[in-house]
């Protein structure tokens, strides 16, 4: 287990669980980051922050502190 | 008459719709926000009209943003006779995700399963009729873009509404479902409306729901008693998020055919690698942000002029010089440059003929002087126009392509450095524009105090409007005071205004609006080309709305400039130096002394404070202003008078310039009026570029005022908004004035009160953080 924020670019694995604070996890949820799905994290900005990512589908932006809060299997 | 109301994922194709559907022009982006209020308009190729309603995009019915709280309360409240809900086919699983809970709701849905087109050029198939029967409501396929499908859409939307619907959840299989149908059963009891959509909400612990039925909550707390599960404990809105998204995937992920499995890499992908490099991301950012300034006013076309020392333009005079002259004269002007210089030909030659017409009917001289400074007054906004527009055309291809998400995610790192997220770079941009759209847009972020925050910066990003007044003084203090160079002074007072947003935003993070840095979870939209008809349809929108205000705005405060400026409070013609407006203009101007345009002037030097009071109400008003007085100035010169000429202001060779155009005749020419006024008030430089960084730094406009209360609320919030503009127009400008006059004097008083000012400013600093350390935020 390790968390998104750890993640390389090229780096494939599934969400076990969303530990962030109510506000924030309602919308990481809304956007389709649920228990299971698989993230690919796809590129990261030039200063290294946010990151942007592909999930069910689509491009997906979120900053490191919130993707600290995504805990990851990763499956490569 | 039946409304229809069109829901559905930002992005998703609503707004394109909307225009195909009412045959309205609504503004079409490629960013998601672009629509943050609703609007309606009809459809009439049914048995009777149907009033549509464009709701803004959200991804659930759980409000995040206030746009998100605008859809989900129209639907509940307004109870539309049907919902359309728009589906991006190509994004399949989080669109259907708002369908699950749309469907909850008592209301006739429709859905309308669009980018079909994009999804066949994928190779990817959809079971659009499947999708129907487990849906268990009306699929349709359509483009919205290419207008397949839309059609159809209304006569499934028309036949559906004839009966009603009950709402139906993808809930039924999940642990929580008997909770779900005990507070059901319990609200319709209370004859409460969509009872299945309210208790789904109430067992998530959806804030607007547990404050609108506080009786019933209780069931649900009793209930969180005797429940646990594994993965969420009892965290039911992540159980019931999880659900939603279980079943989609389940149930109806399968009926999409998609040739390429896994992770997809589309042309997208291929210019990210170069746009959001990792070392070349934020040089060509910049690199973009110069050549959208560049391609509007550069006077030298990618310095052509200067590399290549190309000759002045030496032709015969006329109408054929005059043409010749749009384009080139020294160097190669650039493409918003052309056009004000076509436009500006075009307005002169035309008012010109006009007057000349009226003058050869033998008016009296005060018609001819009315109309006269009316037209220089509209006349000199509306060669600004062209220009203008321009600009917004730039920004609106960078917003259309998709760039300006990416350049939200490039810049979110800085950004949050000075406290707000990298989406606040949206409106701000937009700000360049115009003052009032950004305003509203800020409705698309979800944090309160980062609203307000943005809501304040706007202004500091200088607008279309505030343009004109910028180039014509930075061009009137190179010609008058022979220094520095229009561009440079140009860009800078556009670099000016973003420090002063970036201080200002500081300075309020850590004062009133203090707290954390907004979440910054976006969506990045796929790249595509500008599209060509949207982008009309927005040069045509932006285009009226200037020439509405020139004819409405500008020419009624031209003719009261006029009137105020030739009257005296004895109703009857006087020196302008004697009228109503110089009299209001010297009791006011005292204020505007500690920023270098106030009492220190010459005789006219009330002009100024008009002018910046005027541009309060529209900054357009600031160079009709101008222009009205001018012309009056430009009477005096006709008839032999320079009395009004300060010459020690300028330099010699710039008065004998002057000189030598006055006794030719050409003084009246165009661009001249600013140094009408130079000459007239003995302004020197620093209060000139004070006087710039005023209009650009104070209230921008009554219209951005009511803006920003409609975003704000009517109370305290908004008062303090306008007096914080106003404060900080008045300090930036002070202290403008006062480095300036150091720059140019080196005199003793200069270099104290700089001096002090930076003893101020870095002490302020200190107490802040002194006081912030003592005062630590209470985290929510």
């Amino acid at each position: 287990m390790k968390k998104l924020s750890e993640f390389a670019i090229g780096e494939t694995g599934k969400v076990v669980t969303i530990s962030a604070e109510t506000k924030i996890r309602r919308r990481l949820l809304d956007m389709g980051v649920t228990p299971g799905v698989e993230i690919y994290l796809r590129k990261k900005a030039p200063l290294g922050d946010p990151i942007e990512i592909t999930i069910r589908g689509y491009e997906l932006t979120l900053r490191k502190t919130e993707a600290d809060c995504i805990e990851m299997e990763a499956t490569k | 008459m039946k409304r229809f109301a069109l829901a559905g994922n930002p992005n998703s194709g609503k707004t394109t719709l909307f225009n195909i559907l009412t045959g309205s022009t609504a503004h079409v982006g490629n960013w998601p926000g672009v629509t943050v209020d609703k609007r309606e308009g009809t459809y009439k190729k049914l048995d009777e009209p149907v009033s549509i309603v464009d709701l803004p995009g959200i991804y659930s019915l759980s409000p995040y943003t206030p746009e998100e709280v605008v859809s989900r309360n129209y639907i509940l409240d307004e109870k539309p006779d049907c919902v359309i809900n728009i589906v991006d086919s190509t994004n399949l699983e989080r669109n259907l995700y708002l369908t699950t809970q749309v469907l909850e709701m008592d209301v006739p849905v429709v859905i309308a399963l669009n980018m079909i087109d994009m999804l066949e050029k994928q190779g990817d198939k959809i079971n659009a009729e499947e999708l129907e029967k487990r849906l268990g409501v009306p699929v349709v396929e359509i483009s919205a873009l290419k207008g397949t499908g839309v059609d159809e859409v209304m006569q499934r939307a028309y036949k559906a509404c004839e009966s009603a619907r009950k709402g139906t959840t993808v809930l039924e299989n999940c642990e929580l479902f008997h909770l779900i149908r005990d507070v059901r059963i319990a609200l319709q009891g209370q004859k409460i409306d969509n009872p299945l959509f309210h208790a789904i909400k109430l067992v998530e612990n959806d804030e607007i729901e547990v404050k609108m039925h506080p009786e019933t909550i209780g069931m649900v707390e009793e209930f969180k008693k005797t429940f646990t599960n594994d993965l969420f404990g009892t965290d039911f809105e992540c159980l019931v998020a999880d659900a939603r998204y279980k079943y989609i995937s389940d149930n109806y992920s399968p009926l999409l055919n998609k040739k390429q499995k896994g992770i997809k890499h589309s042309h997208s992908d291929k210019i990210d690698k170069v746009l959001t490099n990792k070392w070349a991301g934020i040089p060509i950012f910049l690199v973009i942000l110069f050549a959208m300034f560049h391609l509007t006013f550069g006077e030298d076309f990618l310095y052509l002029g200067t590399i290549f020392n190309l000759p002045e333009l030496n032709m015969a005079e006329g109408i054929g010089r005059d043409l010749v002259a749009c384009f080139y004269d020294g160097a190669i002007f650039s493409p918003g440059v052309v056009l004000f210089n076509l436009m500006d030909l075009l307005t002169s030659t035309i008012f010109g003929a006009i007057t000349g017409l009226i003058e050869s009917w033998g008016a009296s001289a005060a018609v001819s002087g009315l109309i006269g400074s009316v037209f220089d007054g509209i006349g000199g906004v509306l060669s600004f126009v062209p220009q203008v527009v321009f600009l917004l055309l730039l920004l609106a291809i960078l917003e259309d392509t998709g760039y300006m998400a990416r350049v939200a995610f490039i810049l979110d790192r800085i950004f949050r450095r000075f406290g707000v997220s990298g989406r606040a770079f949206i409106p701000m941009v937009m700000g360049f524009g115009c003052s009032v759209p950004a305003i509203v847009n800020t409705r698309t972020l979800a944090d309160e105090r980062e609203r307000t925050l943005t809501i304040r910066s706007i202004p500091f990003f200088t607008c279309g409007a505030k343009l004109p007044i910028l180039l014509a003084v930075s061009g009137a203090i190179v010609t008058a005071f022979g220094i520095g160079n229009a561009d440079i002074i140009t860009y800078s007072m556009y670099v000016i205004g973003v420090l002063v947003a970036a201080v200002t935003i500081i300075l309020m993070r850590s004062t009133t609006q203090r707290g954390e840095v907004a979440p910054f979870i976006m969506e990045l939209p796929e790249y595509r080309l500008p599209r060509l008809k949207s982008l009309a349809v927005l040069l045509w929108d932006k285009a009226k709305h200037y020439i509405q205000k020139v004819f409405t705005v500008i020419l009624a405060s031209s003719i009261l400039v006029w009137f105020l400026s030739n009257f005296g409070w004895d109703w009857k013609i006087c020196e302008i130096d004697q009228s109503i407006l110089a009299s209001i203009g010297k009791f006011i101007q005292p204020i505007f002394t500690p920023l270098g345009f106030g009492s220190q002037l010459g005789s006219f030097g009330w002009v100024f404070a008009v002018a910046a009071i005027l541009g309060l109400i529209a900054k357009e008003n600031v160079l009709a202003a101008f222009l009205t007085i001018a012309s009056v100035l430009m009477g005096m010169v006709a008839s032999g008078d320079l009395t009004w000429v300060n010459p020690e202001v300028l330099s010699p060779e710039v008065l004998a310039e002057l000189e030598t155009l006055i006794a030719s005749g050409e003084f009246s020419e165009n661009g001249y009026e600013v140094i009408a006024m130079i000459a007239a008030t003995g302004i020197d430089w620093p209060g000139l570029i004070s006087f710039i960084v005023f209009n650009m730094t104070t209230i921008p406009c009554f219209a951005a005022v009511a803006a920003a209360r409609g975003e704000l609320g009517k109370g305290k919030k908004t008062t303090l908004t306008i007096l914080f503009w106003l404060a900080t127009s008045f300090v930036v400008s002070a202290i403008t004035y006062v480095i300036c006059t150091m720059i140019a004097t080196w005199s003793l008083w200069s270099i104290i009160v700089s001096a002090v000012i930076v003893v101020l400013a870095v002490a302020s600093v200190f107490i802040i953080r002194a006081y912030n350390k003592k005062h630590p935020i209470k985290s929510n």
